[in-house]
Order: structure tokens, then sequence, then C-alpha cells
């Protein structure tokens, strides 16, 4: 065991720890923190495992971004702040297939490595990631762009109604905008 | 460094988010499972960098770094979708929502809103 193991084990125990308590809980907002904590310790599996690019980009976009999203959204669809009973569906099927998934998973990469040993490689800078994604995988860099923008595009089109239903509105046939506003029907 | 520990951390942050998406019924956590899902797949992807010494230098970690985009990606949509699904029903509960109807084609407006406001 270096001290490289031990770090491994330390984060890895936290990320899973922090993960249960994410599928668990019954606070809807500390799962959002908790899932916080999950990809800290990620981060942090990153940084020893020599990803340097890849952890700062997970804390800037996961815990800076998507956390902050997740908890939007927790409060724009008027989550309860206390303990609800509501969050769960009964557990047995998921916990089979979820367990099985999880288990069947550990036994494989289990079998595949054993106890081996690796040197660790250059650590992934962003000097050398970005010369391998300029230079060997431009063409996805490009299309992910092209994916970004039209998720982009999609997310505005969903969450404005009044864009979709333009067009049988200027025909004179269906009901007038006001009345399907969400806000009236709440 | 020994690999396995990463990997069956991988494994089983995997199938936890698995549990998640299967367990709940609150639409935002089950987002937040799949990001559990992903960032495992991201865990294998660069532990397999560490491990596998491919023909190009780094693929896993630029393949992390594309899993990250798309899930941010992901992560736009579908909270546009559920907080649409919110307007609609005033509900983010995944199994309160009927897959077999549609939308009236005139007015746009879904007929389980009426259904439910009456019966409530």
């Amino acid at each position: 065991m270096t001290g490289a193991d031990v770090l491994l084990l330390a984060l890895g125990a936290v990320a899973v720890g922090a993960g249960v308590l994410v599928v668990t809980t019954k606070h809807l907002v500390r799962a959002g923190l908790y899932l916080v904590v999950c990809l800290g310790a990620l981060a942090g599996d990153f940084l020893v495992l020599s990803a340097e690019l890849v952890a700062w980009v997970q804390v800037l976009i996961y815990v800076g971004a998507v956390v902050v999203l997740l908890l939007f959204a927790v409060m724009l669809t008027r989550a309860p702040i206390g303990a609800s009973d509501d969050l769960d569906r009964p557990g047995w099927p998921a916990a089979l297939i979820g367990g099985g998934a999880g288990l069947g998973l550990t036994a494989l990469l289990v079998d595949a490595y054993r106890w081996s040993t690796v040197t660790l490689p250059h650590a992934g800078t962003a000097e050398r990631l970005g010369e391998q994604i300029f230079q060997s995988w431009v063409l996805p860099f490009e299309v992910l762009s092209v994916l970004l923008l039209s998720a982009l595009v999609g997310a505005i089109v969903l969450s404005r109604p009044d864009i979709g239903r333009a067009a049988p509105h200027r025909d004179g046939t269906a009901a007038d905008l006001v009345d399907s506003e969400p806000g009236g029907r709440r | 460094m020994r690999p396995v520990i990463p990997y069956v951390t991988a494994a089983l942050l995997f199938g936890l988010g698995v549990y998640g998406v299967l367990r709940r019924r609150n639409a935002v956590l089950v987002l937040m499972s799949v990001e559990l899902m992903l960032n495992a797949v991201n865990l294998i992807l660069v532990t397999a960098d560490t491990t596998a010494r491919a023909v190009l230098p780094h693929s896993g970690q630029v393949f992390a770094l594309f899993v990250i985009v798309l899930a941010a990606a992901e992560i736009g949509v579908g909270l546009a979708i559920v907080l649409q699904l919110y307007r609609l029903r005033a509900t983010v509960a995944v199994d309160d929502v009927p897959l077999t109807e549609s939308p009236d084609p005139v007015t746009g407006r879904e007929p389980a809103v009426v259904d439910s406001e009456a019966g409530r």
C-alpha cells in the first residue's frame, strides 16, 4: 500500500458514502449537498490518478454549475424544506437491479485486475490534453460544440411554452395565449 | 498505484446511481442519480487511462472531458423538461405521469390536468 493507494481508498470511501446518502436521504436539499461531497471526492480521485485538468474541470462544471442548477430546480419546483416521506417508490426491484449492477461490475473488475500495481503515467496537464484534443480529437470536439448549441436551443424552446404555440394562435383556431399561460393554471 | 481501488469505487457508484434512478420518485433526485452514474463512468475512463498504455496518450482523460460536456448538456435539457412538467402538472413525481395520453392538438392543453383538478 503506497500513499496513493491510501488516498484512493479514503477518497473512494467518502465518494461511495456520500453516494449512498444521495440516494437514501429524505431531505431533497441535503441530497444536492451530499452530491457536492461525492463529486468533490471524485475530483480528488482524479488528482491522485494524475488527471489534473479533468479534476479541475470536474470542480468547475460539476460542483460549480451542475449542482447549482440542480439546487435551482429544487427551489423552482417548490420542494419541501424538511424531510419528506414520498420521495421513494417501493425498493426491492431497485435494490435488486442496482445491487446486481454494482456488485456484478465489482466482481468483474476485481477479477480482471486483482491486486496488481501500475505506475502512474505523466500528469494530464492542460498542455498535454490540449495537444491531444486539438490534434487527434478535433472532430469530436467540434461535434460536441454543435451538441452544446443544440442543447442550449432545446432548453430555451422547452422552457418557453409560447414558442411552440405561436403557430396555431396565428390561424385564430387556438385558445388565446393568456389562457394557456402556465401561471393561470396553478 | 493499485487500479482495483478506483475501479471498485466506480462500480459501486454506478450501482448506487442505478438504484437511485429506479428508487426515487422526484425527478430532480432522478437527475442527481444520473449524475452519479456519469461520474462513475468518468472515474472508469480516467483509471483506464492510467492502466492501459494506448497508442494515443491521455485518450481516457479526453473522453472523460467529453463525458463531462455531455453531462452538462444533459442536465440543462433535463431540468428544462422537469420544470415544464412542474408547470403542466404541479408535481415532479415521475410515476404520476401517464405515458399513454397525448395533449389536445388544438389548445395544446394536457387532458390529465383537467382530470386531476376535477378529481381533487
